[in-house]
Protein backbone atom coordinates (compact mmCIF):
# COMPACT_ATOMS: atom_id res chain seq x y z
CA UNK A 1 0.00 0.00 0.00
CA UNK A 2 1.18 3.34 -0.90
CA UNK A 3 1.57 5.68 1.97
CA UNK A 4 1.23 9.27 1.32
CA UNK A 5 3.10 12.14 3.84
CA UNK A 6 0.13 14.45 3.41
CA UNK A 7 -2.21 12.10 4.69
CA UNK A 8 -0.44 10.75 7.21
CA UNK A 9 -0.14 14.27 8.50
CA UNK A 10 -3.24 15.00 8.14
CA UNK A 11 -4.70 12.16 10.28
CA UNK A 12 -2.43 13.01 12.88
CA UNK A 13 -3.24 17.15 13.02
CA UNK A 14 -7.21 15.80 12.57
CA UNK A 15 -6.62 13.16 15.85
CA UNK A 16 -5.02 15.85 18.15
CA UNK A 17 -7.51 19.01 16.92
CA UNK A 18 -9.96 16.67 17.83
CA UNK A 19 -8.46 15.70 21.60
CA UNK A 20 -7.52 19.56 22.49
CA UNK A 21 -11.04 21.09 21.23
CA UNK A 22 -13.63 18.23 22.24
CA UNK A 23 -13.68 19.14 25.96
CA UNK A 24 -13.21 22.82 25.53
CA UNK A 25 -16.10 22.89 23.46
CA UNK A 26 -17.78 20.09 25.11
CA UNK A 27 -17.61 21.51 28.80
CA UNK A 28 -19.38 24.65 28.74
CA UNK A 29 -19.99 25.02 32.50
CA UNK A 30 -17.90 24.98 35.52
CA UNK A 31 -17.47 21.95 37.23
CA UNK A 32 -19.33 22.06 40.56
CA UNK A 33 -17.96 18.37 42.05
CA UNK A 34 -14.87 19.52 44.25
CA UNK A 35 -13.34 16.33 43.57
CA UNK A 36 -13.30 16.99 39.33
CA UNK A 37 -12.13 20.75 40.20
CA UNK A 38 -9.34 18.97 42.46
CA UNK A 39 -8.35 16.55 39.93
CA UNK A 40 -7.92 19.22 37.08
CA UNK A 41 -6.22 21.50 38.79
CA UNK A 42 -3.55 19.24 40.07
CA UNK A 43 -3.56 17.29 36.31
CA UNK A 44 -0.26 19.89 34.71
CA UNK A 45 1.37 19.95 37.80
CA UNK A 46 1.73 15.69 37.71
CA UNK A 47 1.76 15.80 33.91
CA UNK A 48 4.67 17.90 33.36
CA UNK A 49 6.58 16.21 35.94
CA UNK A 50 6.29 12.87 34.93
CA UNK A 51 7.05 13.98 31.62
CA UNK A 52 10.56 15.69 33.08
CA UNK A 53 11.88 12.68 35.21
CA UNK A 54 13.64 10.87 34.44
CA UNK A 55 13.11 11.58 30.86
CA UNK A 56 15.65 14.29 30.98
CA UNK A 57 18.13 11.55 32.39
CA UNK A 58 18.23 9.86 28.84
CA UNK A 59 17.82 13.42 26.77
CA UNK A 60 21.58 13.71 27.11
CA UNK A 61 24.68 11.50 26.33
CA UNK A 62 25.45 10.86 30.07
CA UNK A 63 22.52 10.33 32.55
CA UNK A 64 24.42 12.88 34.94
CA UNK A 65 24.59 15.86 32.98
CA UNK A 66 20.73 15.74 32.95
CA UNK A 67 20.58 15.14 35.86
CA UNK A 68 22.72 18.23 37.30
CA UNK A 69 20.67 20.37 34.31
CA UNK A 70 17.63 19.35 36.08
CA UNK A 71 18.83 20.33 39.08
CA UNK A 72 20.19 23.42 38.15
CA UNK A 73 16.51 24.06 36.67
CA UNK A 74 14.96 23.38 40.36
CA UNK A 75 17.02 25.59 42.19
CA UNK A 76 17.25 28.73 39.69
CA UNK A 77 13.10 27.98 38.75
CA UNK A 78 12.46 28.42 43.06
CA UNK A 79 14.80 31.27 43.09
CA UNK A 80 11.98 33.15 40.54
CA UNK A 81 14.13 32.76 37.09
CA UNK A 82 11.70 32.85 33.84
CA UNK A 83 10.61 30.18 31.28
CA UNK A 84 14.14 31.16 28.99
CA UNK A 85 16.29 31.47 31.55
CA UNK A 86 15.42 28.27 33.26
CA UNK A 87 15.69 26.70 29.84
CA UNK A 88 19.21 27.79 28.81
CA UNK A 89 20.61 27.60 31.61
CA UNK A 90 19.70 23.92 32.00
CA UNK A 91 21.05 23.79 28.02
CA UNK A 92 24.28 25.50 29.06
CA UNK A 93 24.96 22.84 32.47
CA UNK A 94 24.42 19.70 29.71
CA UNK A 95 26.80 21.36 27.60
CA UNK A 96 29.56 21.93 30.07
CA UNK A 97 29.17 18.55 31.63
CA UNK A 98 29.22 16.69 28.47
CA UNK A 99 32.47 19.00 27.41
CA UNK A 100 34.72 17.58 30.33
CA UNK A 101 33.00 14.46 30.74
CA UNK A 102 32.50 13.19 26.74
CA UNK A 103 35.22 12.68 24.54
CA UNK B 1 -20.00 42.92 21.45
CA UNK B 2 -16.99 44.48 20.29
CA UNK B 3 -17.58 45.66 17.38
CA UNK B 4 -21.14 46.76 17.47
CA UNK B 5 -23.55 47.51 15.25
CA UNK B 6 -22.94 51.15 13.69
CA UNK B 7 -23.93 53.19 11.29
CA UNK B 8 -22.24 53.44 7.87
CA UNK B 9 -20.23 56.49 8.44
CA UNK B 10 -16.46 55.47 8.89
CA UNK B 11 -15.96 56.85 12.13
CA UNK B 12 -17.76 54.33 13.95
CA UNK B 13 -15.55 51.59 12.42
CA UNK B 14 -12.39 53.16 13.94
CA UNK B 15 -13.85 53.46 17.38
CA UNK B 16 -14.69 49.93 17.07
CA UNK B 17 -11.08 48.90 16.20
CA UNK B 18 -10.06 51.77 18.46
CA UNK B 19 -12.71 49.55 21.06
CA UNK B 20 -11.13 45.98 20.09
CA UNK B 21 -7.44 47.07 21.29
CA UNK B 22 -8.72 49.30 24.04
CA UNK B 23 -10.51 45.84 25.59
CA UNK B 24 -7.60 43.46 24.44
CA UNK B 25 -4.89 44.99 23.37
CA UNK B 26 -2.96 44.76 26.62
CA UNK B 27 -3.78 40.98 27.11
CA UNK B 28 -2.29 40.49 23.94
CA UNK B 29 0.97 42.02 24.62
CA UNK B 30 0.93 40.39 27.94
CA UNK B 31 0.89 37.05 25.93
CA UNK B 32 3.25 38.05 22.79
CA UNK B 33 5.67 38.76 25.89
CA UNK B 34 5.07 35.65 27.60
CA UNK B 35 5.19 34.00 24.67
CA UNK B 36 8.07 35.26 23.71
CA UNK B 37 10.57 33.08 25.93
CA UNK B 38 8.19 29.86 24.71
CA UNK B 39 9.21 30.74 21.14
CA UNK B 40 12.74 30.83 21.53
CA UNK B 41 12.47 27.53 23.24
CA UNK B 42 10.15 25.82 20.92
CA UNK B 43 12.67 27.00 17.99
CA UNK B 44 15.64 25.28 20.01
CA UNK B 45 12.91 21.97 20.56
CA UNK B 46 11.92 22.20 16.81
CA UNK B 47 14.47 22.20 15.86
CA UNK B 48 15.98 19.11 17.28
CA UNK B 49 12.19 17.60 15.99
CA UNK B 50 12.98 18.59 12.27
CA UNK B 51 16.17 16.15 12.87
CA UNK B 52 13.42 13.54 13.55
CA UNK B 53 11.74 14.52 10.92
CA UNK B 54 14.39 14.53 8.15
CA UNK B 55 15.31 10.83 9.39
CA UNK B 56 11.33 9.82 8.45
CA UNK B 57 12.00 11.31 5.05
CA UNK B 58 10.08 14.72 5.42
CA UNK B 59 11.30 17.65 3.48
CA UNK B 60 11.71 20.69 5.27
CA UNK B 61 7.87 21.79 3.85
CA UNK B 62 6.22 18.73 5.09
CA UNK B 63 7.97 19.44 8.72
CA UNK B 64 7.03 23.37 8.49
CA UNK B 65 3.32 21.73 7.94
CA UNK B 66 3.56 19.32 10.27
CA UNK B 67 4.13 21.39 13.07
CA UNK B 68 2.11 24.06 12.38
CA UNK B 69 -0.69 22.03 12.69
CA UNK B 70 0.20 19.45 15.33
CA UNK B 71 1.77 21.55 17.75
CA UNK B 72 3.07 18.55 19.54
CA UNK B 73 6.60 17.51 20.65
CA UNK B 74 5.96 14.07 21.32
CA UNK B 75 2.88 13.26 19.46
CA UNK B 76 5.22 14.49 16.37
CA UNK B 77 8.18 12.45 17.28
CA UNK B 78 5.89 9.24 17.76
CA UNK B 79 4.16 10.21 14.71
CA UNK B 80 7.63 10.50 12.95
CA UNK B 81 8.84 7.18 14.03
CA UNK B 82 5.83 5.53 12.34
CA UNK B 83 5.75 7.67 9.05
CA UNK B 84 9.50 6.27 9.16
CA UNK B 85 8.47 2.47 9.86
CA UNK B 86 5.87 3.09 6.87
CA UNK B 87 3.12 2.45 9.68
CA UNK B 88 -0.51 1.96 8.53
CA UNK B 89 -2.85 5.15 8.81
CA UNK B 90 -4.77 3.85 12.00
CA UNK B 91 -1.41 3.01 13.43
CA UNK B 92 -0.51 6.40 13.16
CA UNK B 93 -3.95 8.03 14.29
CA UNK B 94 -3.65 5.62 17.68
CA UNK B 95 -0.32 6.35 18.88
CA UNK B 96 -0.91 9.90 17.94
CA UNK B 97 -4.11 9.67 19.99
CA UNK B 98 -1.85 8.03 23.09
CA UNK B 99 0.77 10.34 22.45
CA UNK B 100 -1.34 13.59 22.60
CA UNK B 101 -3.90 12.16 25.39
CA UNK B 102 -2.74 14.74 28.14
CA UNK B 103 -3.81 17.80 26.20
CA UNK B 104 -7.26 16.02 26.75
CA UNK B 105 -6.79 16.60 30.36
CA UNK B 106 -5.28 19.99 29.63
CA UNK B 107 -8.11 21.24 27.83
CA UNK B 108 -10.99 19.68 30.71
CA UNK B 109 -8.58 21.75 32.88
CA UNK B 110 -8.60 24.81 30.51
CA UNK B 111 -12.34 24.60 30.25
CA UNK B 112 -12.66 25.47 34.19
CA UNK B 113 -10.53 28.44 33.63
CA UNK B 114 -12.80 30.20 30.90
CA UNK B 115 -15.89 32.47 31.25
CA UNK B 116 -19.12 30.36 31.25
CA UNK B 117 -20.06 32.75 28.33
CA UNK B 118 -17.05 32.08 26.00
CA UNK B 119 -18.14 31.96 22.58
CA UNK B 120 -17.33 29.12 20.57
CA UNK B 121 -15.36 30.40 17.97
CA UNK B 122 -13.09 31.36 20.87
CA UNK B 123 -12.88 27.88 22.41
CA UNK B 124 -11.98 26.25 18.77
CA UNK B 125 -9.19 28.44 18.46
CA UNK B 126 -7.69 28.16 22.00
CA UNK B 127 -7.89 24.51 20.85
CA UNK B 128 -5.43 24.83 18.19
CA UNK B 129 -2.65 25.24 20.44
CA UNK B 130 -2.99 23.39 23.80
CA UNK B 131 0.79 22.84 24.11
CA UNK B 132 2.60 22.03 27.76
CA UNK B 133 3.90 25.06 27.90
CA UNK B 134 1.22 27.70 26.29
CA UNK B 135 -1.04 25.81 28.77
CA UNK B 136 1.41 26.10 31.38
CA UNK B 137 1.13 29.76 31.06
CA UNK B 138 -2.62 29.84 30.13
CA UNK B 139 -3.28 28.40 33.28
CA UNK B 140 -1.05 30.34 35.56
CA UNK B 141 -3.07 33.53 34.60
CA UNK B 142 -5.06 34.24 37.57
CA UNK B 143 -8.98 34.41 37.55
CA UNK B 144 -10.83 33.27 33.98
CA UNK B 145 -8.50 33.09 31.14
CA UNK B 146 -8.61 35.89 28.83
CA UNK B 147 -8.20 33.84 25.71
CA UNK B 148 -6.38 37.24 24.16
CA UNK B 149 -3.67 36.39 26.47
CA UNK B 150 -2.77 32.78 24.89
CA UNK B 151 -3.64 34.79 21.10
CA UNK B 152 -0.59 36.47 21.54
CA UNK B 153 2.06 33.24 23.21
CA UNK B 154 0.14 31.03 20.31
CA UNK B 155 1.43 34.66 18.12
CA UNK B 156 4.74 34.47 18.40
CA UNK B 157 5.02 30.83 19.74
CA UNK B 158 3.52 28.66 16.78
CA UNK B 159 5.74 30.37 13.71
CA UNK B 160 9.20 29.60 15.86
CA UNK B 161 7.99 25.74 16.31
CA UNK B 162 7.04 25.65 12.80
CA UNK B 163 10.32 27.82 11.76
CA UNK B 164 12.46 25.34 13.70
CA UNK B 165 11.45 21.99 12.93
CA UNK B 166 11.95 23.74 9.03
CA UNK B 167 15.08 24.56 9.65
CA UNK B 168 15.84 21.72 11.85
CA UNK B 169 15.17 19.23 8.99
CA UNK B 170 17.35 21.25 6.54
CA UNK B 171 20.47 21.90 9.04
CA UNK B 172 19.95 19.53 11.28
CA UNK B 173 22.63 16.83 10.56
CA UNK B 174 25.22 19.84 10.55
CA UNK B 175 25.13 20.36 14.16
CA UNK B 176 27.28 18.14 16.43
CA UNK B 177 26.16 15.72 18.66
CA UNK B 178 27.24 17.79 21.73
CA UNK B 179 25.15 20.89 20.73
CA UNK B 180 22.05 18.35 19.77
CA UNK B 181 22.13 16.72 23.12
CA UNK B 182 22.31 20.05 24.95
CA UNK B 183 19.22 21.32 23.18
CA UNK B 184 17.49 18.42 23.85
CA UNK B 185 16.86 19.86 27.82
CA UNK B 186 15.60 22.78 26.47
CA UNK B 187 12.14 21.47 26.57
CA UNK B 188 12.45 20.05 30.27
CA UNK B 189 13.43 23.46 31.51
CA UNK B 190 10.78 25.14 29.97
CA UNK B 191 8.62 22.16 31.99
CA UNK B 192 10.32 23.02 35.30
CA UNK B 193 10.00 26.89 34.65
CA UNK B 194 6.09 26.34 34.89
CA UNK B 195 5.64 23.62 37.91
CA UNK B 196 8.36 24.71 40.12
CA UNK B 197 7.34 28.53 41.20
CA UNK B 198 3.82 27.24 41.72
CA UNK B 199 5.26 24.58 43.79
CA UNK B 200 7.32 27.12 46.17
CA UNK B 201 4.20 28.50 46.98
CA UNK B 202 2.16 25.62 48.07
CA UNK B 203 3.51 22.76 49.52
CA UNK B 204 0.56 20.72 48.70
CA UNK B 205 2.03 21.19 44.91
CA UNK B 206 5.37 20.30 46.12
CA UNK B 207 4.75 17.72 47.68
CA UNK B 208 2.63 16.42 44.22
CA UNK B 209 5.64 17.51 41.93
CA UNK B 210 7.79 15.34 44.26
CA UNK B 211 5.70 12.38 44.16
CA UNK B 212 5.23 12.28 40.50
CA UNK B 213 8.96 12.56 40.27
CA UNK B 214 9.13 9.66 42.23
CA UNK B 215 6.38 7.76 40.68
CA UNK B 216 7.20 8.04 37.08
CA UNK B 217 10.86 6.72 37.98
CA UNK B 218 9.55 3.85 39.56
CA UNK B 219 6.94 3.30 36.89
CA UNK B 220 9.70 3.77 34.21
CA UNK B 221 12.16 1.05 36.16
CA UNK B 222 9.09 -1.41 37.49
CA UNK B 223 8.50 -4.41 35.32
CA UNK B 224 5.19 -4.16 33.77
CA UNK B 225 4.63 -0.45 33.65
CA UNK B 226 8.06 0.27 31.66
CA UNK B 227 7.07 -1.95 29.05
CA UNK B 228 4.33 1.14 28.51
CA UNK B 229 4.79 3.44 26.11
CA UNK B 230 5.50 6.96 27.64
CA UNK B 231 2.44 8.32 26.72
CA UNK B 232 0.67 6.35 27.76
CA UNK B 233 2.57 6.26 31.56
CA UNK B 234 2.18 9.83 31.68
CA UNK B 235 -1.32 9.30 31.65
CA UNK B 236 -1.86 6.45 33.90
CA UNK B 237 0.12 8.11 36.40
CA UNK B 238 -1.32 11.44 35.78
CA UNK B 239 -4.98 10.18 36.50
CA UNK B 240 -3.67 7.95 39.54
CA UNK B 241 -1.63 10.98 41.08
CA UNK B 242 -3.80 14.01 40.31
CA UNK B 243 -6.94 11.56 41.51
CA UNK B 244 -5.34 10.81 44.94
CA UNK B 245 -4.17 14.57 45.25
CA UNK B 246 -7.62 15.60 45.02
CA UNK B 247 -8.81 12.68 46.83
CA UNK B 248 -6.73 13.79 49.83
CA UNK B 249 -6.31 17.49 49.21
CA UNK B 250 -9.01 18.74 47.69
CA UNK B 251 -8.64 22.82 46.86
CA UNK B 252 -11.08 24.89 48.60
CA UNK B 253 -14.58 25.28 46.04
CA UNK B 254 -14.49 29.34 47.21
CA UNK B 255 -13.87 30.06 43.78
CA UNK B 256 -11.32 31.58 41.66
CA UNK B 257 -7.95 30.83 43.14
CA UNK B 258 -6.81 28.07 44.44
CA UNK B 259 -3.62 28.26 46.59
CA UNK B 260 -0.67 28.12 44.34
CA UNK B 261 -1.52 29.56 41.39
CA UNK B 262 1.14 32.16 40.30
CA UNK B 263 -0.02 35.59 39.27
Amino acid sequence: MQHNIYLYLFVMAAVTYAIRVLPLTLIRQQIQNRFVQSFLYYVPYVTLAVMTFPAILGATQIPIAGALALGAGIVLAWCGAGLFSVSAACCAVVFLVELVLCR
Amino acid sequence: MMYGSSPSSALPAIKARRGFFAAHGDVLREGIRDGAPIALGYFVVAFTLGIAARGAGLTASQGFLASLLLNASAGEYAGFALIAAKAAYWEVALVTLIANARYLLMSCALSQRLAPGTALRHRLLLGYDIADELFGISIARPGYLDPFYTYGAILVAAPCWAIGTAVGVTAGSILPLRVVSALGVALFGMFLAVIIPPARKSRVVAGVVAASFAASYGAAKLPLLATLSDGTRTILLTVVIAGLAAALFPISTAKEEPAGHAA
